[in-house]
């Protein structure tokens, strides 16, 4: 019973606290992810773009090619707590000792690594497209560019909605290491409560579930807007043999798709 | 005689050390239906690919109304808006609607307005039969509706010349003659064709003139009732003989 009252309390007491680390950790998150997919697109669109005529252009994709798989295998193989302190203490030690606002930091840290991630999902997504609609594009006088835009990025972007989710899901979870730092996402302020109340497993059982909430809610929203973005099931067959102005409705009712 | 729209000329094309295609000589006259036959291998498709760049050739050269395409500077572009290809495998935008299809590479390539696209594209979905499917997507379609938007999708960019490459290979034997009907139809009006087909009897009724390929080299070509009926070359013949027989 002491147990509900505690957790009771501490909403009481310090839902200041608990509402600004929701608040961080969602921001923090959100904007990695929006800016990891910024960069993701960025860098697979660039990797699967064809070699450039000219002997420069070629040279310069090449080099920044490479560049791009180191980036890659370094974010993707290091631990995002360990990226934290490496950047934020290696700004430290290059400026002579001045140090990066914290939250723009950790925007900066789950950016880059989702970033690498992304850029992964993103190219997986352009491969997945058939060389056919490549051809096909092309042979209607469409250049690489145009086809992107028009065929290639806007199928890729509702094939790889799934794994973004996911991606949001896992960085609203890990932008609790940012507290390494000192960044002021929620698994900081159970610290800082801890210090007032000594209650140890009660702060920590609080801050879990604010996570699962987060992470619950979120997932749900989320589904909801793969399915809007999957399209329409229906459509309308204009004209019948008898009648040239009958609109037929085709609808399909699709079984769910099991995915959880 | 006319100048042809498409001269192949010594045309070359090795994919590493293989050799597909071994010194081509082609040519395509205007309101000209060439149906190019020909075992797998052949190099007929690979043929085709080379015409729309879709593969570069190794060797010779490819001439558009006596211009070279494989020129610095030439504009490929549109040359290829003018140049159609209709696909085995259809390859039509699957996050487009058929109307969508037609319309978007007029948009982009020729600038055309949306209204006068949408006309065009109404228009020549109403000749290939699929004007009332126009607001399906291409996985709502059969493979011959498909194929069919596919070729509307092609002449929607009003080309000089259409290639179609193997277009009924991957139909069901009920969905070949859907396709076959619109292509007959085609010739009849007069549109420029290069077919790469199995469909002996297509080739027969409607080509101006078929072109029998083996190991990258053209055997034979004359009329159809000269490939059919008579042909010189013992490897035509040996062809044929397995054709009707089968």
């Amino acid at each position: 019973m002491q147990f509900f009252v505690d957790i009771f309390n501490i909403f009481k007491n310090y839902w200041n606290y608990l509402l600004m680390g929701v608040a961080n950790t969602l921001l923090i998150a959100l904007v990695g992810t929006v800016i990891g997919l910024l960069i993701g697109l960025l860098i697979g669109i660039l990797r699967t773009a064809p070699l450039a005529g000219k002997a420069p252009l070629r040279a310069l994709q090449k080099f920044a090619n490479g560049f791009f798989s180191v980036y890659i295998e370094i974010f993707r193989g290091t631990p995002m707590m360990v990226q934290a302190m490496v950047i934020y203490w290696g700004y430290a030690f290059a400026t002579g000792g001045n140090t990066l606002p914290l939250l723009g930091a950790g925007m900066f840290i789950v950016s880059v690594n989702t970033g690498a991630y992304m850029a992964e999902i993103v190219r997986g997504g352009i491969l997945s497209i058939d060389k056919g609609q490549f051809e096909g594009a092309a042979a209607i006088g469409m250049t690489h560019r145009d086809t992107m835009l028009h065929v290639v990025i806007p199928q890729v972007m509702r094939n790889i909605l799934p794994s973004v989710s996911n991606e949001f899901v896992i960085n609203i979870k890990d932008t609790s290491v940012l507290n390494v730092i000192g960044v002021a996402e929620l698994y900081y302020y159970a610290d800082v409560i801890k210090r007032f109340n000594l209650q140890m497993f009660q702060n920590y059982f609080v801050v879990c579930l604010l996570y699962f909430l987060m992470t619950f809610t979120v997932t749900r929203l989320l589904r909801l807007c793969e399915r809007k973005l999957a399209g329409k099931d229906s459509y309308t067959v204009f004209g019948s043999q008898s009648d040239p102005d009958a609109e037929i409705h085709i609808h399909r009712t699709t079984e769910e798709i099991p995915n959880d | 005689m006319t100048e042809p729209v498409i001269t192949l000329s010594h045309l070359q094309k090795s994919f590493g050390t293989h050799a597909v295609l071994r010194d081509i000589d082609l040519s395509l006259f205007a309101g000209e239906v060439v149906c190019v036959i020909g075992s797998s291998g052949s190099g007929k498709s690979t043929m085709l690919r080379c015409v729309n760049l879709l593969e570069t050739p190794t060797g010779g050269e490819i001439l558009f109304h006596g211009e070279n395409i494989t020129a610095r500077g030439f504009d490929l572009s549109s040359y290829r808006a003018r140049v159609g290809m209709v696909f085995q495998s259809f390859n039509l935008f699957e996050n487009m609607t058929a109307l969508e299809n037609c319309v978007r590479g007029q948009r982009i390539v020729l600038g055309r307005a949306r209204e006068e696209a949408t006309k065009i594209a109404l228009h020549y979905l109403e000749k290939v039969g699929m004007a009332p499917y126009r607001d399906a997507r291409p996985r709502q379609l059969s493979g011959g509706q498909k194929q069919r938007v596919a070729i509307a999708r092609a002449l929607s960019m009003n080309p000089e010349v259409l290639l179609f490459d193997e277009p009924t290979s991957a139909l069901d034997p009920e969905m070949v003659g859907e396709v076959l009907a619109v292509m007959k139809e085609l010739a009849a009006e007069g549109l420029t064709m290069m077919v790469v087909t199995h469909e002996m009897a297509f080739a027969r009724d409607v080509a101006s003139r078929v072109v029998f390929m083996e190991g990258g080299v053209i055997v034979e070509e004359g009329t159809p009732e000269k490939i059919f009926t008579s042909p010189e070359k013992e490897r035509t013949k040996e062809f044929l003989a397995r054709y009707f027989s089968a």
